[in-house]
Parts: C-alpha cells; sequence; structure tokens
C-alpha cells in the first residue's frame, strides 16, 4: 500500500525543500519531531504527537490477549517518506497471494493498486471526485485525516483524541505518537449520506497505511456508512498494523462503520475503535477479520445519551498459524440504552479465535438492555476457539441476553449435501457460508459476495 | 440396472448386513419392510455410501453396480452424481443455507457434469467456456424455475423454497423437500428411507405422486418402510421382508398387505 501516500503530494501537499528524512528503524522522541515536522504540522499535534510517545513508553504490552510477543519495534519502520518507498511488484508477490488475486479474478487495474497504488487517471480516482464534490455542496467533508488538519484544523482539534486519549492503550498511544493517513469525515445536521464512503475510492489517500488514524463526526440527526478494508488480501511488508478510529455520533445521528480486514499473515493488526454514541444515535460496527498472523480488535460503543444504541457484529476466520483475538465493547452510561454483540467465528486448522467482550452497564443505565450472542465453528480437530465474556452489570433495572454455542461441521450434514452430488470441500463451504449468513448479509453485495467467494476458497482442501 | 451382491455391512465391530443381494432394474419398485433393527436403514446408507457403515470384504464377491459403474469404489457424491439418490428418514438443517441456494449449486455441478459428457469434443467444450458467465446466470435462472415448477406440482408453498434447508422444517415440510429435490435430480435409482414416518396423508400423497412420476420415466426405486402405509400409495413390483441383516422372503405386493393384516411372524415362522 506503500505508494498510496504519495499521490497526497500531487494534491498541494509540499514538503519542506531541502530537507532530508532519512527513513530508519525503530522510534525515538527525533523521529516523532521529524514526522510532525514533515508534515508541517500546527505545533498542538507535535505536542500531542510527543505526549502519546511518551505514553507509549510507559504503558506496558497487554498481557491478556494474543501473543504479541513476536513484535519486535525497533525493527519496524514508523514513517517512510512516501517518496521513498517502493512499489511492490507483482513478481515480489508471496506465490500464495498472487494465487488468490488470480483466483478471485481480481481486475488487472484493481491488482496494481492493491499491490502498490496507482497514479490518478485511476477510473475510481473520477468516481471519487465527483462523489466528494456532491458531498461536499451539502456541507460534508471527506478527506484524509492528514489533509483534514491542514484545511479544517479546528474540526480536527476539537474533536482528535476526545474518544480515544492518547494513553488508552499502548498501542492508542503509539498510533497517536506516529499516525499517518487514515479518514476524515464530517457530516452535518440532518445530512443523509445515502452511499457507503468507501476508502476504496479514496486510493490517493494512506488509507491502508500502517497507522493510519481516522476521525468521524455525525452531527445531529445525519446518517453515514463508512466502509474501509477490502476482501482482497492485502500484501505488506510492515509487520504491524495500529490503527485507531474514533467516531462522534450526536443526537439522533447514526452512523455504521464496516471493516472487512484481510492482511497478510504476518502482520500484527491491533486496533482500537471507539464510538460516542449520545441521546437516540445509533452506533454500529460490522467487523469482517480474514487475514493478519494476530488480530486484537474489539470495537467499542459508548452509549453516553439516553436511547442510545450501540451494535456490534463481527466475523472473524482463523487459518493455520493465525490467531483472531476479536469481539466488542458496550459501556452502557446512560438509562434506555440498548445494544447487540453478535460474533461468529470459523477455526480452521490450528487456527485459533477468540471472542472477548464486554457489557458494562453503569449504575444509572437503568432500563438498558444487551445481549450477546457468539458462535464458534471448528473445521476440524486442530482448530481452537474460546470465549471471555465480561458482563459488568450494576444496576437491577436491565435486560442482559448472553447466548453462546461452538459447533463443529457436522458429518451428517457433510454426507447428506455429498449424497446430493456436491464435493465435500463445496459442502464444506456452504456450510460456512450458512454459519456466517447472518452477519455477511449486513455487508455491502459486492463485499458480501467476495466474502463468500474468499471463504469457499478458503474451504478448498480444508476436509477429508 | 442396480446389482447388489453379497453384501456385509459392519458399524464398529457389529455386523448388521449379512449378504444381502437385491436386483432393481429401471422402473421397477421394491418395497423392503422388516421390524425394526433388520438392518433397512444401513442398507440405505451403505448403498449411498455414508463412511461410518464398512463395507466388509468376504470370501465371496460383493457386488454394488449401478449398469456398469462399480459404486464401491465412489464417495457419497460420486454416487449421487453416477445417478444414485437418498431420501432420508431424517433430513439434517442446514441453517444459513436457502432450499433454492442448496439446489442451485446442486444443480450447477449436475449441469457441468452433464455438458462434459455431452461435449466430448474438445471443440464444444472450449465453446461452453467462453459462454461460461452467461451460462452461470442462465442456469441460475432455469434451475428457479424448475423449482417453482416442482413446489407448484407437489403442492408446496414457494416460501418454503426461501427457508434455510430443513431447519425448523416440520416433518411433513422436510419429506416434501426431500420429495422435490428427487424429483429435481431425477436418478436413475432411488432410495426412499422411512418417509412414511410422520406424515401427515396429504403429504403423503404428494410423495407417492412424485414416486409413481419418476418410476413412469424409468427411475428404479428401492423404498424402505416400516409401517408399509406409503404402499397404499404406491404400488410395488416386489416386496422383500428383511429379517436380521439379510432378505428372508421376497412377493409381491400381495405380501405387504398379508404383513399388515397379519404381522411379521404369521407370513413366516422364520420371524
Amino acid at each position: 500500500m506503500s505508494q498510496l501516500v504519495s499521490d497526497n503530494y500531487t494534491y498541494g501537499f509540499h514538503e519542506p525543500e531541502k530537507y532530508v528524512f532519512k527513513s530508519r528503524r525503530g522510534l525515538n522522541r527525533a523521529i516523532v519531531e521529524e514526522i510532525s515536522h514533515m508534515k508541517s504540522e500546527p505545533s498542538w499535534m507535535r505536542e500531542y504527537r510527543l505526549n502519546a510517545y511518551d505514553f507509549f513508553l510507559k504503558r506496558p504490552m497487554p498481557l491478556w490477549g494474543a501473543d504479541l510477543s513476536g513484535i519486535s519495534f525497533d525493527d519496524i519502520f514508523y514513517y517512510i517518506r512516501p517518496t521513498d518507498k517502493k512499489a511492490p511488484t507483482w513478481d515480489d508477490l508471496p506465490p500464495e497471494i498472487k494465487r488468490t488475486y488470480d483466483r478471485i479474478g481480481v481486475p488487472e487495474a484493481e491488482k496494481q493498486m492493491l499491490i502498490g497504488g496507482v497514479s490518478a487517471q485511476y477510473e475510481s480516482e473520477v468516481v471519487y471526485k465527483s462523489i466528494v464534490s456532491s458531498l461536499s455542496k451539502k456541507g460534508v467533508i471527506f478527506l484524509d485525516m492528514d489533509s483534514a488538519l491542514r484545511e479544517h484544523p479546528d474540526i480536527v482539534k476539537q474533536y482528535f483524541g476526545t474518544v480515544i486519549p492518547s494513553n488508552d492503550n499502548k498501542f492508542a498511544s503509539l498510533n497517536s505518537a506516529v499516525w499517518s493517513g487514515g479518514s476524515f469525515i464530517y457530516v452535518p445536521q440532518g445530512v443523509h449520506v445515502d452511499l457507503p464512503l468507501q476508502a476504496y475510492f479514496r486510493i490517493n489517500a494512506a488509507n491502508m497505511g500502517q497507522f493510519e488514524r481516522t476521525l468521524i463526526i455525525a452531527d445531529e440527526g445525519s446518517f453515514v456508512h463508512y466502509v474501509e478494508g477490502c476482501t482482497a488480501p492485502i500484501y505488506t511488508t510492515d509487520s504491524l498494523h495500529s490503527a485507531v478510529v474514533e467516531i462522534i455520533v450526536k443526537k439522533g445521528a447514526r452512523v455504521r462503520y464496516t471493516t472487512v480486514q484481510n492482511w497478510s499473515t504476518n502482520v500484527y493488526n491491533l486496533v482500537t475503535k471507539r464510538m460516542r454514541v449520545d441521546e437516540e444515535g445509533i452506533g454500529e460496527w460490522v467487523d469482517g477479520n480474514l487475514g493478519s498472523k494476530v488480530t486484537m480488535k474489539y470495537p467499542s460503543c459508548y452509549l453516553m445519551g439516553r436511547g442510545a444504541h450501540g451494535e456490534v457484529l463481527s466475523i472473524a476466520y482463523a487459518g493455520d498459524g493465525q490467531h483472531q483475538d476479536a469481539g466488542g465493547k458496550i459501556i452502557h452510561v446512560a438509562p434506555d440504552t440498548t445494544s447487540t454483540i453478535k460474533s461468529k467465528s470459523i477455526s480452521k486448522g490450528h487456527g485459533r479465535t477468540s471472542y472477548r467482550g464486554l457489557i458494562h452497564i453503569l449504575p444509572q443505565a437503568v432500563r438498558s438492555k444487551t445481549k450477546v450472542v457468539c458462535d464458534a465453528l471448528l473445521l476440524d480437530r486442530y482448530s481452537r476457539t474460546d470465549t471471555y465474556p465480561t458482563m459488568r452489570i450494576q444496576n437491577k433495572q436491565v435486560s442482559v441476553e448472553h447466548e453462546a454455542t461452538v459447533s463443529k461441521i457436522g458429518e451428517d450434514q457433510l454426507f447428506y449435501m455429498m449424497s446430493r452430488g456436491l464435493r465435500e470441500e463445496e459442502a464444506a463451504g456452504m456450510i460456512v457460508g450458512g454459519f456466517i449468513e447472518p452477519v455477511v448479509k449486513e455487508l455491502p453485495l459486492e463485499y458480501a459476495v467476495e466474502m463468500n467467494r474468499l471463504i469457499e476458497l478458503q474451504m478448498e482442501g480444508s476436509v477429508g | 440396472m442396480l446389482t447388489i451382491s453379497n453384501l456385509h455391512v459392519s458399524v464398529g465391530e457389529k455386523e448388521i448386513l449379512k449378504g444381502l443381494s437385491l436386483t432393481v432394474k429401471p422402473g421397477e419398485i421394491h418395497a423392503i419392510m422388516g421390524p425394526n433393527g433388520s438392518g433397512k436403514s444401513t442398507l440405505a446408507y451403505a448403498l449411498m455410501g455414508n463412511p461410518t457403515y464398512e463395507i466388509r470384504n468376504t470370501n465371496f464377491e460383493t457386488i454394488v453396480k449401478l449398469d456398469t459403474v462399480d459404486l464401491l469404489k465412489l464417495s457419497p457424491d460420486g454416487r449421487a452424481r453416477a445417478g444414485l439418490f437418498l431420501a432420508f428418514q431424517q433430513p439434517v438443517g442446514i441453517p444459513g443455507v436457502s432450499v433454492r441456494k442448496f439446489l442451485r449449486a446442486v444443480g450447477k455441478n449436475r449441469n457441468s457434469k452433464q455438458s462434459k459428457q455431452s461435449a466430448q469434443a474438445g471443440k464444444q467444450i472450449a465453446n461452453r467456456k467462453e459462454s461460461a458467465k452467461s451460462d452461470v446466470l442462465s442456469d441460475a435462472l432455469a434451475i428457479n424455475k424448475r423449482l417453482d415448477e416442482l413446489a407448484e406440482e407437489l403442492s408446496i408453498r414457494p416460501d418454503l423454497l426461501s427457508r434455510d434447508l430443513n431447519d425448523n422444517f416440520s416433518g411433513g415440510e422436510k419429506k416434501k423437500i426431500e420429495t422435490l429435490q428427487m424429483m429435481f435430480l431425477s436418478p436413475q435409482y432411488a432410495i426412499i428411507d422411512e418417509v412414511d414416518t410422520g406424515l401427515d396423508v396429504d403429504a403423503l400423497r404428494i410423495v407417492a405422486r412424485g414416486i409413481s412420476t419418476l418410476a413412469k420415466q424409468g427411475t428404479g426405486f428401492i423404498i424402505i418402510t416400516h409401517y408399509q402405509r406409503i404402499l397404499k400409495h404406491v404400488k410395488p413390483d416386489r416386496v422383500h421382508v428383511m429379517k436380521d441383516g439379510n432378505i428372508a422372503m421376497s412377493g409381491t405386493a400381495a405380501l405387504a398387505t398379508k404383513i399388515e393384516e397379519k404381522g411379521y411372524s404369521h407370513v413366516s415362522t422364520r420371524f
């Protein structure tokens, strides 16, 4: 995804002349300062970054989730000047990634985008521009985060870091110190954005960078659906992806945030995502995790106003050598708030999925309702799944439901389907597809189709 | 012709079928009766190739053939593609997969196999590949249309086709959908396992109509029944009574009537 960043520069973002930044591994104060300087940021952001860097040093590694001992902070490039990045070519890709691209029939142009980003002549650039111009007439701002900081510094300053403080956790601190790229969206009061806004259109920005930072503000009574990610596997040599997504859902507004993540299996994907939902607002996370070596991600909703609703839908797939530690958190702060967490996970081979969730209902959040459903499917006897649900219920006027199931692909299901002429792996693929269907149907159509195709691909040779 | 000769089947250590032999010709309807535990359902599962049911070798050759195709060498899906069908007594639910979606996959599979067979000249295969994309769509539309026709023919409410396969279906709904699948696949030979258990008269008639229609078109049937209610609606050409893992006696449709009237022990001292 490297060269995605470079296109920023064709849009008037000029680095200081004569300044030479040497990309190097590891992180220290000087590098954090240099990043801010390279981007000609206002001093408050530089201070913010430095402050966050101190927190990053102080905060311990989380020991409660997946095994993160393989991360070597000193070996990582935290910022690479976009023009220094070398776009990988088709030949550089590992064979399994090439094979998947070929099998899912990624068009040539898209392949180019997936492996190295492309220049402005790419068709979707035109699409993106026309969408952005029609949106800006309504007052909607849709920019990459770096541009937003330059063009709308006041509004960024007002909200940046208010939902996820820079000392929230070690990886949020890291992101706050070294962030680059990501999306910024502001939807004015009462405006409904009908089309899902997709990072996909914004190939000129570093949406899929290592440390992207996203901030969405939905003003009162507005609606927006944002889609990030890509079902096709994203190959990167960067071994750590640590994003922060902050969303503010004001009174009566609704935000849906859909992610499909398919990083290559060398990546540690450690993402902090949080929404603040005000009175009568609706916040929804739809989260699909297919790739990466390790994912730790628990999208959360803080239900701050009366009648707010929060929802998390999560699908995780863990193949050999993968650990998907995913789930969701809902904090009921105000009365009459409602929430749902629905999680579906699939483990294959030595893959491992964990559902980790928190429901916290505060004393004043009377008449709140919550429902948690987590279903796990094991494809063979080597795969593993665990459930870590935490419920902190601090008042008695609440309704709390929790269901958890673990199932295996049944021999009787396979035999039944094969007796109609389906091959074993086709049958297994259909069973898995049926298992995740309740969540997949919430995805935008093209993502749903892709997701099903990918799952079918993953099933090949998986049984028997 | 479906040929079964000297079939020994065991589950775990226990031998259940002990050298059973049976021949079914195209369009023939064979009823298999017998008390519980005589091995009727084992015959059904073993013929379809369920891996739990192990075929045991003996000194004498075991044969299970559909015309010239050796079914014992094939996995269940291979047997299905060769033209064998099993209507299950207890079809299992497949959550999240609608009847339509399932049968579109089944139908697509079958179509591609047929095209391979018919297009033995390489040129035809090449053409087929070129038009593969439009075929997928037209196949899906044709399959949907066919399913609608069958549903109407079998008095199945169309919304049942959109529900998840066998998931939360009533007993009658399950049997109707088994029958619809059978009609859809139009197999050369079909095994019907205890279809009449827990079925109301209307549903039973529908299932019977399906069987009769296919039999007229040349499908050979093995109808396994404990209660023999189905035989009031479908007249068998041959009736076999199983006991202790083998066919103890065979006769015409009259044998079934006699058993119903007097019980197994009265038709023969062997029970």
